[in-house]
Formats: structure tokens, sequence, C-alpha cells
């Protein structure tokens, strides 16, 4: 992990490079966060993996968390790691939620990064995220005809009750 | 080839020849197409329910005739949502729902995801805890070697290897069962450290176990390594140059029998793993032999890992003795008011994790597994995700398949050893 | 080589009585048995039963497992068939690939809503008689994970048994074979198949296909 200082040298390179590209850093529990605005996503990541310094050039995770309450509502989040000198630092791009008709967007890394194919239709799949220029953005987990994004906040658990003695006159005679 | 319809009709087949050409013309046949005939690819549905799949993973294969032009795997058939059910629990309610993910690792699946809380919490492990989950952890990629080897080799055709690693398997869990009383998904490993400590004695069943095994491995070898139909259907099959699979996003042993030794038991030890002396196996070809290979020297080095854990094994508490987040010990509920109420609170509640998120990297049997975890502060967990191997890995099955036979897809499939459960969790 | 003689009911030898038995089986097929010794014979040797039990009793003792794993309860039950657990001592040991071939299908794992209509499809494809075993607490209420994504067994099929564990161990789906095998020798039908609307469900080839060889340029 690149230590608090070095996590600010690399942001204030890519600062001084893309203007407006760091919305902010974190150094937390020795876990290096560089938070990008989602615009600059693409171009901060081809700098790190091929800037001769940086050389974060494998991409362990791609995923995405739903932080409901919170706005910007929806997270993407890369996991990069250097293999020589083993330092992973962690890139995280938040989105906004444009509304129910729509979905929130962000650049697809598959160009750069091949092994984020499945999962960033995973993310698509789980989120509703959609990756611009994915080249086969289909639902990978779930049937194709689903409706619904399963792992938002505010999408229910699903499931059945299960019925006890308390409550199965909530289902009368459920037994037949 | 040909084949008779029930109203008498005589169907042809691919290569033009009908039941009434004279002997000799189906060698013909495959010279000098007839006019008219032109080649064709032939779409081939793989599973859901093939005995060959691991699983329920189904394929599209495109074929000219037996060679293979394009596979596509398409999954979700496991799907479980087992990501969605973690925040919905406490924190170590979450343990037994992550331990199923990947249902032959299951003992890795609890340690990533506790030590991801652990990174969380700021929460120190004592040493014997971190050796006791070293013992698991390295008799549980024995495991997960064994059931790969035997329904690998199954699918190969060697039937009797499935007998032995099964009888050798069994032993595993006997062990597990002995310290933990579950076969499977045992729920060992807790935030903090292990549940219990090991039971008396059990280090000396360890250690017969680990020279029973090296001794076995040696019976395996004598199997396979001279198998004339083994060697011709793995060697120099399913080649894929290191620098595409680390693009694809490769590790464990698939990497490793490429020649890359990217190791994280290395590389980034944790739990401990620097103070054993322990080798990592790679290939230097790449092909299937190679991953079968180093495979099988793993679990030699697994065998040593535990010999030595288990002599070195260190005294002191099994857990740590933070109460906030790790159960007094039962004595104390009787005479101490303070582990009543803590008690109380860990099990209603659970304990809380201060904000942040972590994602925290182990060496698993099939490469990389990674948990993230969200925290907002309370007791359950925002988000879990699981990076799992087997669903990277499995992104290399069409670049190994391409231009191969399609008898050389099963051995790919066989030997990228992906488990469903771990791909669709 | 010297043949020795006995006399009948001479000595209380296992060869003695058998060479009884023969002897009585003799008389019997010669038409020199009657009388009480007629009916002790008839007693002892002849069992009578109804063709309907003596079938269920062969078909019981001779499952035919479909291959067919879903998730971990899968590994359970490939161990099933291994040196420790060895369920030819029940006859069940023979796993066939195709559903066609195979009469029993064990549901080893949870049941995904994209799962599910794959498995009733198998269920559809195995021939009359046919018994389903649900292994494990997701295949038969989906367990602990009660959510989105999966779908108890008995919501699309009918099952005969249900297993439970997470994974039940080997021991415990042997027992549930057991228990299949008595109900198959007792109560193969409790009537309930019906009412799942579950009977004459076999995906057949239809009788009325006519297979003609695909047309120049169409696509295959």
């Amino acid at each position: 992990m690149p230590d608090p200082t070095g996590l600010e040298l690399i942001a204030n390179e890519l600062r001084e490079r893309r203007p407006d590209s760091i919305a902010g850093t974190l150094h937390h529990r020795g876990i290096a966060t560089l938070v990008v605005d989602p615009g600059h996503v693409l171009g901060v990541l081809t700098w790190l993996r091929d800037d001769p310094l940086q050389r974060y050039g494998f991409l362990a995770s791609l995923h995405a968390c739903d932080y409901l309450p919170h706005e910007p509502r929806f997270g993407v989040h890369y996991e990069l790691l250097n293999m020589d000198r083993v330092e992973r630092i962690h890139v995280k791009a938040l989105l906004g939620d444009p509304g129910a008709s729509e979905l929130p967007a962000i650049d697809s890394c598959v160009e750069l990064f091949p092994t984020a194919d499945f999962q960033e239709r995973e993310a698509f799949d789980m989120f509703g995220i959609e990756f611009r220029g994915h080249p086969d953005l289909r639902r990978i987990l779930m049937p194709e005809e689903y409706e619904g994004w399963p792992q938002r906040r505010d999408f229910p658990l699903g499931g059945e009750p299960v019925l006890f003695t308390h409550n199965e006159h909530q289902m009368p005679r459920w037994y037949e | 080839m040909t084949e008779r319809e029930p109203d008498g009709r005589v169907r042809e087949l691919a290569t033009g020849v009908t039941a009434e050409s004279p002997p000799g013309a189906a060698v013909e046949a495959f010279d000098e197409r007839p006019e008219g005939l032109e080649e064709e690819m032939l779409t081939l549905n793989f599973g859901p329910h093939h005995p060959a799949t691991h699983g329920v993973l189904r394929l599209l294969v495109k074929l000219e005739g037996e060679v293979v032009k394009d596979v596509k795997p398409y999954i979700g058939y496991v799907h479980t949502g087992i990501e969605k059910n973690c925040e919905d629990k406490s924190y170590w309610k979450v343990i037994p729902l992550v331990e199923r993910m990947d249902y032959l690792s299951y003992y890795f699946n609890a340690l990533t995801f506790c030590m991801s809380v652990e990174r969380l919490l700021d929460e120190e492990v004592p040493a014997r805890a971190q050796y006791l989950r070293v013992i698991h952890c390295e008799l549980n990629r024995i495991h997960s070697h064994l059931v790969w080897l035997g329904t690998s080799a199954l699918d190969l055709g060697a039937i009797s290897m499935l007998w032995y690693c099964f009888r050798e398997r069994d032993k595993v869990l006997d062990l597990f069962e002995a310290s933990s009383g579950q076969r499977m998904h045992t729920r060992y490993i807790q935030v903090g450290g292990v549940i219990e400590d090991i039971p008396p004695d059990w280090g000396r069943k360890v250690l017969e176990f680990t020279e029973d095994m090296v001794a076995r491995l040696g019976q395996y070898e004598a199997i396979l390594d001279r198998n004339e139909i083994f060697l011709q259907r793995t060697k120099g099959v399913g080649i894929v140059p290191p620098e595409r699979l680390l693009e694809l996003g490769v590790t464990g042993p698939l990497l490793r029998a490429a020649g890359n030794p990217w190791d994280l038991r290395k590389a980034d030890p944790y739990s401990s793993y620097d103070h054993f002396d322990f080798k990592i196996p790679i290939g230097t070809v790449g092909d299937c032999y190679d991953r079968y290979r180093v495979r099988i020297a793993e679990i030699r080095e697994s065998c040593a890992i535990v010999r030595q854990a288990v002599e070195g094994l260190p005294e002191g508490p099994y857990i740590t003795t933070n109460r906030k987040v790790a159960l007094p010990p039962r004595h104390e509920l009787a005479t101490s008011m303070e582990a009543l109420i803590h008690h109380f609170k860990l099990v209603t509640e659970g304990f809380r994790v201060p904000p942040g998120e972590a994602y925290v990297p182990i060496e698993s049997p099939r490469g990389e597994l990674g948990c993230f975890v969200v925290s907002d502060g309370s007791a359950k967990p925002v988000r879990v995700h699981m990076r799992d191997p087997s669903f990277v890995n499995l992104q290399s099955l069409r670049e190994m398949c391409l231009d191969g036979y399609i008898a050389d897809m099963i051995v790919n499939l066989a030997m990228l050893d992906p488990i469903l459960g771990g791909i669709d969790r | 080589m010297e043949i020795k003689r006995e006399k009948v009911g001479g000595s209380g030898e296992a060869t003695g009585d058998f060479r009884i038995r023969q002897l009585r089986a003799r008389d019997l097929l010669r038409g020199d048995l009657d009388g009480p010794d007629l009916e002790r014979h008839v007693e002892e040797r002849v069992l009578a039963t109804t063709l309907e039990r003596a079938l269920n009793w062969a078909r019981s003792n001779a499952l035919f497992p479909a291959t067919f794993g879903l998730a971990c309860c899968a590994i359970e039950q490939i161990s099933l068939v291994t040196s420790r657990y060895d369920v030819a001592r029940f006859g069940a040991e023979v796993f066939r690939a195709s559903p066609r071939q195979a009469d029993m299908l064990i549901l080893s794992g949870r049941v995904s809503i994209k799962m599910a209509p794959v498995v009733r499809r198998i269920y559809d494809q195995m021939l009359e008689p046919k018994w389903v075993i649900a292994m494990g607490a997701c295949s038969s209420s989906t367990g602990v994970f009660n959510n989105y994504a999966l779908v108890a067994a008995d919501k699309f099929m009918p099952v005969d048994v249900h297993v439970p564990g997470c994974p039940p161990r080997p021991e415990a789906l042997i027992h549930g074979i057991l228990k299949l095998q008595h109900k198959i020798q007792g109560h193969p039908d409790l009537g309930w198949r019906s009412r799942y609307h579950a009977e004459g469900t076999e995906e057949l080839p239809h009788p009325n296909v006519v297979l003609a060889p695909p047309a120049a340029g169409e696509p295959s």
C-alpha cells in the first residue's frame, strides 16, 4: 500500500495532469483510497497502469456498492495491484442517482483490463450501473428477463416468511 | 453415419454418405466433399446439467467439426444472493453465510471476511489463533485439491482416483469434525481468532495425517504420471501465455503453472505465513499437465506448512481478549456481571464496526480471494462482496479452448477447477 | 471320487439341511409329497405376494440416481459412492448421466430461479416411476438464504423425501434413501402426485413430429 504521503503525491500528480479528476483521498486502516470523478476514471486508470513510476497493472477486483441514504449513491470500486512492489491502491468513483427511469453510467474499462468483463456485467446485473463501451453488457447472474436490480439497498430481500405457530394464522390452512 | 427414420427414410448426416453408398465411400467423402455441401459451424449447448461441468455451468460452444471456435460461459444457475443476505445479518452471523460461497474452501471464505472485519476494527489476532487458522486453511487446501484431483481424473476416465482422493478427503474432514463439530461449513474462524481451541491429541492426529498424505501422493503420481492416456490428454493442452493470464485477472495455480510465482502467502504474508518455510511450486510450460503438477506439489507444501505449524504452535489465547468483539469464556458468566452484559450484547445485537471500507485478499486454493466489506458504524455490514477467483478465472476458459478439440475443452475445464458456488455466489 | 451318502435327517449340519430340502423338493416335483408333509413344505418354502409388491420391492432396491449436483451438497453426494459410505450396499450406486435412464433425482443444493426451469425439465425427462430427494435445507426450504434468488423445490416439483442438514452428512442421505425405499415398498403413491398435477408430465418426442432435412439456406 502507498503510505499517506505517497497517496498524496499520486493525487497531486493526477490533479496536475487532469484538473478535476480527483475528488479526494482517504487513508484508512492502511488502505489507500483514491476517490476519482466518474468522468475521468478511464484517464486515471490508464495513468496508474502505464506510468513508469506507478505500474498498477493488475486489476484485482471491480465491484459496486450502494450507499443508499448518502448521496452520491453508487460507488464503483477498482482494486489495483502492483505485483512487483506488492502495493495495492483502491480507486473509487461515486455516481449520483439519476432517478428511477435512468441508469447511472460510467465508462467501461474492459479495453484497459480485460478481466473487468465479467465483473462489470455483475455490477450491471446487481446494481444497474451502466458501463459505457462494454462489448456485451447483459445480465450475467440473474435470468435475462429479470426486472429490477436485486442488490440495491432499496430492493427487498425477498423470500418467504417462515411460518411458526405464532404467525401461522396469517396463512390459514397452509399445510394443505 | 446414417440413420434410418421410423418411416424408412434414410437420413443423411454430415459426411454425406447414405446407407446405399458402397463401402469405402465414407473415406472418400472426408477427402472430397460432394458439391453443394459446405462446412458450417455447429453451436453446441453444453450444460447446465452435464457431469463434466463441475456444477451447473452452461457453455455455448461453436464447433467446426471437432475444433472449438468459440466458447461462451453462461453462469448464474446457482446464484444465491448471499451478498444480499449478508447485509441483513450482524457481522458474526455473516460468517456461516460467506462460507457457503466457494463450498470447497470454506475456511478461506471465513478467513478473508474475518480479516476484513478485523482490519476495520483494528483488532489484533493472538499468535495461537493465527497458527490455528493456518493449520485449518492448509488442511482445507489439501481437501480442495483432493476433490479437484478426484473429479478431474474422473472426467479424464481415471475413475479409481475418485475413490483414493475421497478416502483421503474423509480423513481431512474427520480432523475438521474433531476440531469444530462439522464436516463442511464449520464456522471455525471467528472475528478476532477462532471459536474454540483444538481438542487434546488433535495435533498428533494432524501430524499422522500429513505423513500419510505425503505417502499417498506418491501413489497418486504413480497412477497418473505414467498413464499414457492422462499424459496425452493433458500435455500441451490449453497453453495461454502468462502475460495474457494476468490481463485476464487469473491468479492461483493457473498463473503459477504458467511460470509466474505469484502467491499471496509469500508476496504479502498474512496470518503469520512468514513464519513457515515453504516453496511456491511453478510450472514451465503452462499446459494442463503443469497445472496438475503444480497442485500436487502444493499439497506437499501444505503438508509441510501444517507440520511446522502444529509443531511450533504457540501457547496463549485462541481468540482476542477484547470483550467487545469476542464472547467471554463460559465460566466467567457465572461470576462476572460484566461478562454477562458483554455476552448479552454480543448475542442479541452483535458488535458494532467503525465506518470504513476494507478489501483484504488471501490466497485460496484457486487464487486471490478477496473480501470487500463496507461498514456504516452499525452492527450490520452495508455491503459484503467476495472477489472470487473462480469467477475471474473462468474468463480465461475461452482462450484456453480456442482452436483445440472439444475433448480438450473438458480437460481445460477440469484443470481450471471452477467452483460454481463461488462463481455465482 | 468317493460319494458320501447320508441318511435323510441324519445329521444336523448345514449340508444335511440342504440335502433334506433338495430331496423334499424332488419329492414335490415328482408328486410324491402329500398330506401334512406337503402343507409343511408350502408353509416353509412358498411366499405369496402380489405382483405389484414384488415389483416395488425390486424397484426400491435398484434405484438409479441421476448424476446431478447443484452446490455444496453435491460434494457430499459424490462422497456417497466412495469407499467409506458405499451406497452400493443399498443398491443406489449407479449414477446415470442421462435423466432418461435415471429414476431418482437428488436435489443436492440450492435451486435458483434461473435453475428451476432446468431442474423441472430434467424431472420431466425422467421416465415414470421416479422419485425425488431434496437434499439439504436450501432445496427443501431455501434454508438460510431466504431471498430473491432462490426457490424451494416444493414450489415447482413433487419431492418425496426431504433430508435436513446444511449440508447433510452422507449418512443422513443414506437414511433418506432408506426412507425412500421404505416408501416405495409400502406406499409408492400417497396421492399427492395428482394433487401437485405431477402426473403425465414426461417429456417425450411428439408422435406427430416429422423430421425433415433442413431446407437449403436455412440457418441451423
